[in-house]
């Protein structure tokens, strides 16, 4: 039996392989190209009129809701997937403690859209 | 050594220099960027291990979707200032001692822990079977461990409640 | 051959370095093909000019992008913003290792493949956030915001739809579902099977920021969305990992639902895997050039009061599927 750590072997490979192929592009253009920087045109582009303040300003928090909303689904959806890999194993046992674990799901959804989180113009 | 085990410390040294990087980064997203790259080196450690699954599950819900948070959180904030300086020098101290009572604990704990080679790197992949393999993980997770994991359920509801809850009340 | 195959770094170098460069090319044609038929979506011939037909225009326009200035803007970032365009494209191309393009052609058959391409396919909205930022202009952070934003919102619905062929093939290896297909029929032919599969390439579009999704990069308010600063060869980087994305996600789309490389008449499988993701790609361009832009709230309204308990429900449905056929 071949170690587990077999598969992941050409993946760090293409991972590397990835990561130059990306370096190396930027790295060719730095060469090829002109480098004349000047203050006009390190201007920001603010639809043509001189740029106030500073672009890093304070998001609304609304962001923020939907990023608590996506882990603690996204979580959610991972615990799925060890069950539907072994679905046919455990049968309608199975099946009945997933659906317990998906009911918990669809409240916490019913629960987050009664209190208005999902529309984003709230 | 065997190539796992130089790419373990390979790994481990990436993790702790990224991890440096995430609490020495002066900007705030280049603290972002640290704590990416230390996900990733620790996905590197998991696959060592023969943990596929956790590997995967750490790049998909830290990397993707942590990583999104603190963004979202820091974007709450004004990154214009410069942040909260410590000058209360009583917090520093405090804070020596944290630090210096946890390494104390750890150091202690690993020196009780009997010296054993791990499994995973003996090379003896009969006695593994199929362990890691998100096929293990399920069988074991929906059987034996069905109650902690139907308990997570509820936490990640009272999760839900509690971040609807701070959310809506700052809107 | 066969001791390339069984010599794992070997067979790395080897497939790796052909994924990379074949799909390096094959982003540079499909960016003429898309002009090409946007062209005549809108009754215009696109390019014609450089080369037969015009094909050699994307070797032209890479040639004119790396012969430029790239400028970075003032008061940017400077690391972040060069950064930015080399981490979008090194995301999209790991995706790539997982994807059986036939039995024996694929970078690595990896047990949590399912999940490891999710995981990379959803990564690449960080870059581009960070290229946002680093910008340091409004319409650049505000398209980041609401890039990341719609990109998680869908990437919910995403892993919920691709566990309908994992429950149905009872793996979550890519090779292992295809291989299912194989034996027991596509899964895009069951209805549970085609409705995940309509649900998947909907969230794929909203995930490649594709038209009707694009509201990151809508033009008529945010200008280029976060890659507004960028010129030469980063804005060229991002177009590139964007098709990159895109022709990837189609390749996925094949293999999950369409049945992979599986196909008739003695034909390379190969040949059928690729042409299942050209036409999985020329959906998703057709879509691009005939329909209008969503607003950001119908958008997120769509994905979590829809999207999301319906691939909620196709799961459940997979499972009764499962359990009666036992």
């Amino acid at each position: 039996m071949e170690s587990p750590l077999t598969p992941y072997v050409p993946v760090a490979i293409v991972l590397f392989l990835a990561g130059a192929m990306a370096a190396a592009i930027p790295f060719i253009a730095g060469l090829l190209g002109p480098r004349s920087p000047s203050a006009v045109k390190s201007e920001i582009f603010e639809g043509g009129n001189p740029p106030i303040g500073s672009a890093r300003q304070r998001f609304a928090v609304k962001f923020y809701v939907v990023a608590l909303l996506f882990i603690v689904f996204d979580v959610e959806a991972v615990f799925l997937y060890p069950w539907a890999v072994n679905f046919q194993q455990l049968g309608w046992f199975g099946y009945a403690t997933m659906a317990v674990f998906a009911a918990t799901l669809v409240v916490a959804l019913v629960y987050v859209w009664k209190k208005g989180a999902l529309s984003w113009e709230s | 050594m065997s190539a796992e085990q130089v790419l373990f410390w390979v790994f481990a040294v990436a993790t702790v220099v990224a991890a440096g990087g995430v609490i020495l980064a002066r900007n705030p997203i280049a603290c972002a960027m640290s704590l990416v790259a230390t996900f990733f080196f620790l996905a590197g450690i998991y696959v060592l291990l023969w943990a596929h699954t956790i590997a995967a599950v750490q790049v998909l819900v830290y990397a993707g979707a942590i990583m999104v948070l603190f963004l979202f959180v820091l974007m709450l904030m004004s990154l214009s200032d410069q942040g909260p300086v410590m000058t209360f020098s009583a917090w520093r101290i405090a804070g020596v001692v944290a630090v210096v009572t946890v390494l104390a604990a750890l150091v202690l704990v690993f020196r009780r822990l009997p010296a054993q080679e791990s499994l995973a790197w003996s090379g003896d992949a009969a006695r593994l079977g199929d362990f890691g393999t998100i096929k293990h993980l399920g069988a074991v997770m929906y059987t034996q461990w069905l109650f902690p994991f139907e308990a997570v359920s509820l936490l990640l509801l009272v999760a839900i409640v509690g971040a609807v809850v701070v959310a809506k009340a700052r809107v | 051959m066969t001791f390339v195959l069984s010599n794992p770094w070997l067979h790395g170098l080897v497939f790796g370095a052909v994924l990379v460069s074949v799909l390096m090319a094959l982003v540079a044609f499909i960016t003429w093909f898309e002009r090409k038929l946007a062209g005549r979506i809108q009754s215009r011939l696109g390019p014609t000019m450089v080369g037969p037909f015009g094909l050699l225009q994307p070797i032209a326009d890479a040639v004119k992008a790396m012969q430029k200035d790239f400028i970075v803007p003032k008061d940017a970032d400077r690391f972040l913003f060069w950064l930015a365009p080399p981490l979008t494209i090194a995301f999209a191309l790991a995706t790539a290792a997982v994807i059986p393009f036939s039995k024996d052609v694929l970078a690595a058959n990896l047990d949590v493949g399912v999940l490891y391409a999710l995981a990379f396919s959803g990564l690449l909205a960080f870059p581009t956030w960070v290229a946002g930022w680093a910008s340091n202009n409004k319409y650049a952070l505000l398209g980041g915001m609401r890039m990341v934003a719609q990109g998680i919102s869908y990437e919910i619905p995403m892993v919920m739809a691709a566990l309908v062929p994992v429950t149905l093939a009872g793996t979550l290896s890519m090779q292992g579902i295809v291989e299912y297909q194989v034996a027991s029929g596509w899964i895009i032919a069951t209805p549970v099977g085609a409705a995940a599969g309509l649900l998947f390439l909907t969230t794929a579009l909203a995930e490649g920021n594709r038209i009707p999704f694009d509201i990151p990069e809508a033009e008529s308010e945010l200008v280029a969305g976060p890659t507004t600063e960028y010129n030469a060869i980063g804005w060229s980087i991002f177009a590139a990992s964007e098709y990159a994305h895109s022709v990837i996600t189609a390749a996925i789309v094949s293999a999950l639902f369409l049945g992979g490389w599986d196909g008739w008449w003695n034909l390379p499988p190969l040949l059928w895997m690729v042409a299942k993701t050209g036409f999985v790609f020329l959906i998703v361009t057709w879509v691009r050039w005939s329909l209008l832009r969503f607003r950001s709230d119908q958008l997120m309204a769509l994905c979590w009061k829809y999207l999301v308990p319906g691939a909620l429900l196709l799961v459940l449905i997979a499972g009764i599927q499962v359990s009666v056929r036992g």
